[in-house]
């Protein structure tokens, strides 16, 4: 996205205030829970995707003699809950249309040309690293919404979404707001 | 770490990857459950999503991002870590970040170590901005 879109920025605290304060206003329905483990060779795959070598996401012998104590998980780890959600949307599943290509550039027909999204912004807090062994579940909530005109873009939608990650003790470990965007058509390459 | 290893204006700059190759991004994709096929699928994204090619996760981005921050007070110590992407990140593309400590301070008998830092590619453009906290020891 362009750097004149500047989105909205508030701590995570006050959007989850306020997030709340939507919920109660319009009484909306639980919210979608996912509970996933946090596994020693996922986190190894996904060290190894950002291609960072440090042996203390990868190496049990050798993160153990590092000041983490053991092997923890990058910090935007978090994230990958997308593997363990029954419906995220930008996973093909099998026997439903995909809107990526196969024998046609597109197997759905009159979607966006940004069908997934754009990512805007994304900011975490964390009070303790995610470690192999944990169990979490996660919280979804959707905050705000709202639209932009923008010059490389045309209309363009943010959606904010805040997942809460607690362990198996119910202690909140890690927090995530997220602001994506669909836009109208695709960003200008200048 | 130790807060005393770190004061305001501490620069550093790291290389988050050269010549960024698409089966990375099939790799980010695998790992992190993100499989929209702007990322990876050329015919879709060229053909109907309608940009020149695949281009990275800014998921992706923001996790080389973090290697920047981890590699200096350690992955176990990070609180907080927010990024805006602010420009697309390209197959080809060479990526370095930037970190400046912008506050060493206290809060309810925690030390603390906050930075900001910018990434940017081989042309000078940057990519994404954020700030990361860290917690240090005293």
């Amino acid at each position: 996205m362009a750097a004149d879109e500047a989105a909205v920025h508030r701590p995570i605290r006050a959007a989850a205030a306020h997030d709340r304060s939507i919920a109660e206003s319009h009484r909306v329905s639980e919210p979608k829970k996912v509970t996933f483990p946090v596994e020693a060779s996922h986190i190894m795959m996904f060290a190894r995707a950002i291609g960072d070598t440090n042996p203390v996401f990868q190496d049990a012998e050798a993160a153990k003699k590092t000041a983490a104590g053991g092997i923890v998980a990058p910090p935007t780890f978090a994230q990958a809950v997308a593997q363990f959600d029954p419906d995220h949307p930008t996973r093909p599943k099998p026997g439903e249309k995909w809107f990526g290509s196969g024998a046609t550039p597109s197997g759905v027909e009159g979607e966006p040309p940004s069908s997934g999204g754009l990512h805007a912004e994304q900011h975490f807090e964390y009070r303790r690293p995610l470690r192999p062994g944990d169990v979490l579940t996660a919280t979804y909530r959707v905050g705000e919404s709202w639209e932009k005109e923008s010059r490389r873009a045309g209309k363009l939608w943010f959606t904010e979404r805040l997942i809460d990650y607690h362990d198996e003790d119910g202690e909140l470990v890690c927090r995530a707001r997220s602001i994506t965007v669909k836009t109208e058509r695709p960003v200008d390459q200048d | 770490m130790t807060a005393r290893e770190f004061k305001v204006g501490d620069l550093h700059e790291e290389v988050l990857v050269e010549d960024l190759t698409r089966t990375q991004l099939v790799m980010y994709s695998g790992a992190s459950g993100d499989y929209n096929p702007i990322h990876t699928d050329e015919l879709y994204t060229r053909e109907a999503a309608g940009y020149p090619g695949v281009f990275a996760h800014g998921m992706l981005t923001m996790g080389m991002t973090g290697r920047a921050i981890t590699n200096l007070v350690g992955a176990e110590n990070v609180r907080g870590f927010g990024v805006r992407f602010t420009s697309q990140v390209w197959p080809g593309d060479t990526l370095t970040a930037a970190t400046r400590v912008e506050a060493v301070r206290e809060e309810d008998g925690e030390h603390l170590v906050d930075f900001s830092v910018t990434t940017t590619n081989q042309k000078g453009e940057t990519v994404l901005t954020g700030t990361a906290t860290a917690v240090a020891a005293g």
